[in-house]
């Protein structure tokens, strides 16, 4: 059981990040190997097919569908504008005459002889996928995207929503256990990454939204009102694709919870700095957390040390830890033994354990798997 | 109607098969079990098992296998693996072993989206087709889904399938319908969930007569298998050659994009099966060897699989996101709050509870560390399971659409056709699976879940899997049947006892039946079942007793109010458990009456070391 632990969350001063930007379906790339590319900067296209209409000729001019062609006054492939005729009858008297008019402006994409039906689609939409951050290109897969790599400060939420964006990163709170308030947000916030403390109360999120800040930093949210943003209850937390007019990341987890120190000072060391943020959360065998990226300034990024976060085997005695699950939840203190013996908790389950010491001292014994390492210490 | 799962082509090993290895790589973690043959018989010895790792930053899964295989060398002291190889045949008694095999769901299992004609009778059968093979449904389109034609190809072109099984029309029919989902499945041009280059496989089951159409509009377009229609006539389905397709594809197509598939595939002796086929090919025997109707379910972290076998018939469904982990806050939000505290015998607000539930979703593999804590995943296992039965009792029945012959009896008795095939009064066992089944601290919570969750009527017998091995067993039994069937009997089945639910309501402490329990050394057991009353007799796994129930007038064992029923019950190790509690179960609707209610049944069966409730 030498992995039974949950790998924790990133925070890190420095570390270098390398991002896979892909295409959803097959494009051009615009950027080479080696190009200083930024954040908000196209770095691959392609062209959405545009959306499809069926119309079908067969039954609108009454006619069997494997007669449609001697109606059809265009043709597969041809284009088409929106009202302009694209099939007619010819009758002997004139006022039976019915005539089909394209209801969008595309090309027939096909006629069927088989259903009487024709296709239609309207033009392509034009898909342009942006840097994310501020970097250089290591990588291009042809047609399909890039990889961008960046030497950053960075932390990792666990749990988000919202796409990608970016911002100034602002500190709105004094201290990680300092709720966000209507009060702190303020109107010269527009556009950037607020920070708070332990917690955002329901009248803070609809006051960040007025406001129109690009991203919420946060300890912990209540699920009510989370539910209450969101306008349903998330059933599996697989998310990035909201809109609720900001980008949401949650450091902690739901409930009041301090925002862990290490996370608040290295956020508030970077305070006035642009990062680039992402909500989107993927809670499976590896997961997708959310994240906050601070790239290094110009002078900085000229030192070119190679930080990566090393991959760690396995937990060790002095590393710190956070409580992922009551009745500790949310505490954090460092790993103080790790007996190899499966020891019976309360519930009379025999688990892997690990005692934990606490700043005061005080120790507690919880299973392996409701631990976290808080990595990048 | 439906027709085995799909078992792979058998493959040809000529070397004995002693040391066994197995996996299953599931949505959360790869469990590994070491199968060694002790003395003429095959046992589970080892077990082992790592997070999965088939997603970033891994990407690979057999990053997971190895490190599951590695904890079985540390306890077994046997040396399996040569650096990222498995070392196969044994090369002596300590060293190798004979075979790999392995089950997946990771990465979300097999993803299908299914098409029909008519969504209760094709696409119905579409669906249990996919089912059965061990998918997940996402979607299931037809002709009258009254969803307009333009958001058809819109859900066709946002969802990422693995696959699309397309179906419709009898043979000889007309053709219309089929063609026209065709040209929508064409126009949407469907991307597969892995791998941006490569094909979607495509299977076509639908009347034969639109093959040719079929071919012209989407032959270029996906990797298009035609197959045999999966209802070639209004009464008849004809599952099993759609359904083995799937399985070729699944290994062919699917597997091969997933990350780290190819080098899982070429690791192990015996084609790779997903779990849910693996653990129905299970079920299927157990109910076959022992002539038994069977309701089986495995409930995981992401997904709960329900299976059933009546009289032969066999069924399968996923309930995609019912689970205890990943799916957590889909049980809440799809059970509703008060339909899990109903099962909760304590006071909790419920901002506490909602966060706690959101907590474990984002954090899903921490575990309960207080009695507390246990008995709230306890109640939203009975949630999960619950709704999972009921959405299996929708798709597991008779066809529907087709014609019955009705005498002047049947005019006062109109039924519908597609009735469920789910009859709790025929059921003769609940076969439970899955980390919150398997791993419940004391075995008698198993079985309490599932009798609350399911309430079963009559008599019923309950067991669980011991460890969670029966995705192997099932993979095993298609190269080892003896193998699997020794292992099955001796480590994996454990029986946990006979439920007796008298079928009825009346008032707590009224009288419900009378009872006479005659012990297999002659002791005789006399005693009164109230309303209201949960009592457990113990009776060993090994022993049989004979009960005799009498019921009140307005109460029913299966053979009609007030008539008195003489079953054989088998024991277990619970024992056997006479439910008062009345069918339907009803709760009392007041929090306080109903806290006591549970405390004084989860006390009376011994559910908990302590109550919190005594606190």
């Amino acid at each position: 059981m030498a992995h039974s632990y949950t790998p924790g969350l990133t925070v890190t001063e420095h570390t270098t990040v390398r991002r896979r930007r892909m295409l959803s379906l097959p494009g051009g790339v615009l950027v080479a190997t080696g190009q200083i590319v930024r954040a908000n900067q196209a770095v691959a296209r392609a062209e959405l097919p545009g959306k499809v209409y069926p119309l079908n000729l067969a039954n609108q001019l009454g006619v069997a569908p494997d007669e449609i062609h001697e109606y059809l006054v265009k043709k597969a492939g041809d284009p088409v504008r929106k009202d302009e005729t694209l099939a007619e009858n010819k009758p002997l008297i004139k006022w039976l005459k019915t005539e089909v008019l394209s209801p969008v402006t595309g090309v027939v994409e096909s006629v069927s002889t088989v259903t009487g039906q024709v296709l239609l689609r309207e033009p392509p939409r034009v898909l342009e996928l942006l840097g994310y951050v501020d970097g250089r290109i290591v990588e291009v897969i042809p047609q399909q995207g890039v990889v961008v790599e960046t030497d950053c400060s960075l932390v990792q939420g666990i749990f988000g929503i919202g796409g990608e964006t970016r911002g100034e990163i602002v500190i709105a709170v004094t201290s990680p256990d300092e709720a966000l308030t209507p009060r702190h947000l303020t109107v010269d916030m527009k556009g950037k990454v607020v920070v708070g403390g332990s917690f955002v109360s329901s009248d803070a999120l609809v006051r960040a939204k007025e406001v129109g800040v690009a991203g919420l930093v946060i300890g912990g949210i209540h699920d009510k009102d989370l539910r209450a943003l969101l306008g349903y209850d998330l059933g599996v937390a697989i998310t990035g694709t909201e809109q609720v007019g900001f980008t949401l990341i949650l450091t902690e987890g739901f409930g009041s919870i301090p925002m862990a120190g290490k996370t608040f000072a290295l956020l508030s060391a970077h305070a006035g700095q642009p990062a680039s943020i992402s909500g989107a959360t993927q809670i499976r065998a590896g997961v997708i957390r959310p994240e906050i990226i601070i790239p290094k300034q110009a002078d900085a990024a000229g030192a070119q040390v190679a930080a990566t976060v090393p991959q760690r085997d396995g937990i060790r005695i002095g590393d710190q830890v956070r409580i992922i699950r009551d009745p500790l939840f949310g505490k954090i203190g460092e790993v103080a033994s790790l007996p190899s013996d499966l020891q019976k908790i309360p519930t009379e389950s025999e688990v892997r354990v690990m005692e934990v010491r606490f700043a005061d001292g005080s120790k507690a014994v919880i299973p392996r798997t409701n631990i976290e390492l808080i990595e990048g210490s | 109607m439906s027709v085995p799962s799909p078992v792979p082509i058998k493959p040809v090993i000529t070397h004995p098969l002693n040391v066994i290895v197995a996996t299953d790589c599931g949505s959360t973690t790869t469990k590994a079990i070491l199968i060694e043959k002790v003395g003429g018989e095959y046992r589970q010895t080892y077990r082992g098992e790592a997070p999965t790792t088939v997603e970033a930053p891994f990407e690979d899964v057999t990053r997971g296998v190895l490190n599951a295989i590695a904890e079985i060398e540390e306890l077994s002291g046997r040396k399996i693996l040569d650096g990222d190889k498995i070392i196969t045949p044994c090369r002596d008694a300590k060293t190798g072993v004979d075979i790999y095999i392995s089950t997946s769901s990771a990465g979300g299992g097999l993803q299908m989206m299914v098409t029909g004609v008519v969504q209760n009778m094709t696409g119905e059968s579409a669906q249990r087709c996919a089912l059965g093979a061990g998918a997940i449904v996402i979607d299931v389109l037809a002709s009258n889904d009254g969803r307009l034609p333009h958001e058809k190809i819109e859900r066709i072109r946002t969802m990422r399938p693995d696959m699309i099984l397309m179906s419709g029309g009898t043979d000889g029919g007309a053709v219309t319908h089929v063609v026209e989902m065709a040209e929508y499945i064409s126009a949407a041009e469907p991307r597969p969930r892995f791998g941006a280059t490569y094909k979607l496989p495509l299977i076509y089951a639908g009347n034969k007569d639109a093959q040719p159409q079929v071919k012209k509009i989407l032959g270029e377009k996906a990797a298009l298998v035609l197959t045999d229609n999966i209802r070639p006539v209004l009464e008849r389905e004809n599952l099993a050659p759609a359904r083995n397709k799937i399985h070729d594809l699944f290994l062919e197509h699917v597997m091969q994009q997933a990350p780290g598939y190819k080098k899982l595939i070429e690791m192990a002796g015996a084609p790779i099966m997903p779990t849910p086929a693996a653990v129905g090919v299970i079920m299927e025997t157990i109910a076959k060897r022992e002539h038994l109707n069977l309701i089986g379910v495995d409930i995981g972290g992401a997904t709960t699989d329900v299976f059933s076998v009546f009289d032969g018939l066999f069924n399968r469904t996923v309930s995609a996101n019912l689970g205890m982990s990943y799916s957590i806050s889909n049980v809440l939000a799809e059970a509703g709050l008060a339909n899990i505290m109903r099962w909760v015998p304590f006071t909790i607000d419920e901002q506490t509870l909602r966060n706690r539930i959101k907590n474990k979703m984002v954090r899903p593999t921490t575990i309960p560390q207080t009695l507390d804590e246990l008995q709230i995943e306890h109640a939203i296992a009975r949630e999960a399971l619950r709704l999972a039965l009921i959405h299996h009792k929708s798709l597991a029945t008779a066809l529907k659409g087709i014609q019955q012959e009705r005498t002047i009896s049947d005019v006062f008795e109109q039924q519908q056709s597609g009735k469920t095939l789910i009859d709790m009064l025929k059921l003769d066992l609940i076969v439970g699976s899955g980390g919150i089944l398997s791993h419940a601290p004391r075995r008698v919570q198993s079985m309490l879940m599932m009798v609350d969750a399911y309430e079963p009527l009559g008599v019923t017998r309950l067991s669980v899997d011991s460890i969670f091995m029966m995705p192997h067993l099932g993979v095993l039994s298609t190269i080892n049947e003896k193998a699997a069937t020794d292992v099955f009997v001796r480590d994996c089945m454990v029986y946990l006892g006979t439920c007796v639910a008298p079928i009825g309501q009346g008032k707590d402490g009224d009288r419900c039946a009378d009872y006479v329990i005659t012990f297999p050394d002659g002791r005789v057991d006399k005693g009164q079942l109230l309303f209201g009353d949960l009592r457990l007799v113990p009776l060993a796994g090994d022993q049989k007793a004979s009960i005799t129930i009498q019921p009140v007038k307005q109460v029913n064992l299966g053979a009609g109010a007030g008539v008195s029923v003489t079953r054989e019950v088998q024991g277990g190790v619970v024992g056997l458990l006479l439910d008062g509690r009345g069918r339907p179960l009803q709760l009392p609707t007041d929090h306080n009456a109903r806290v006591v209610a549970l405390t004084k049944w989860y006390q009376a069966v011994n559910l908990y070391p302590v109550l919190s409730a005594q606190k």
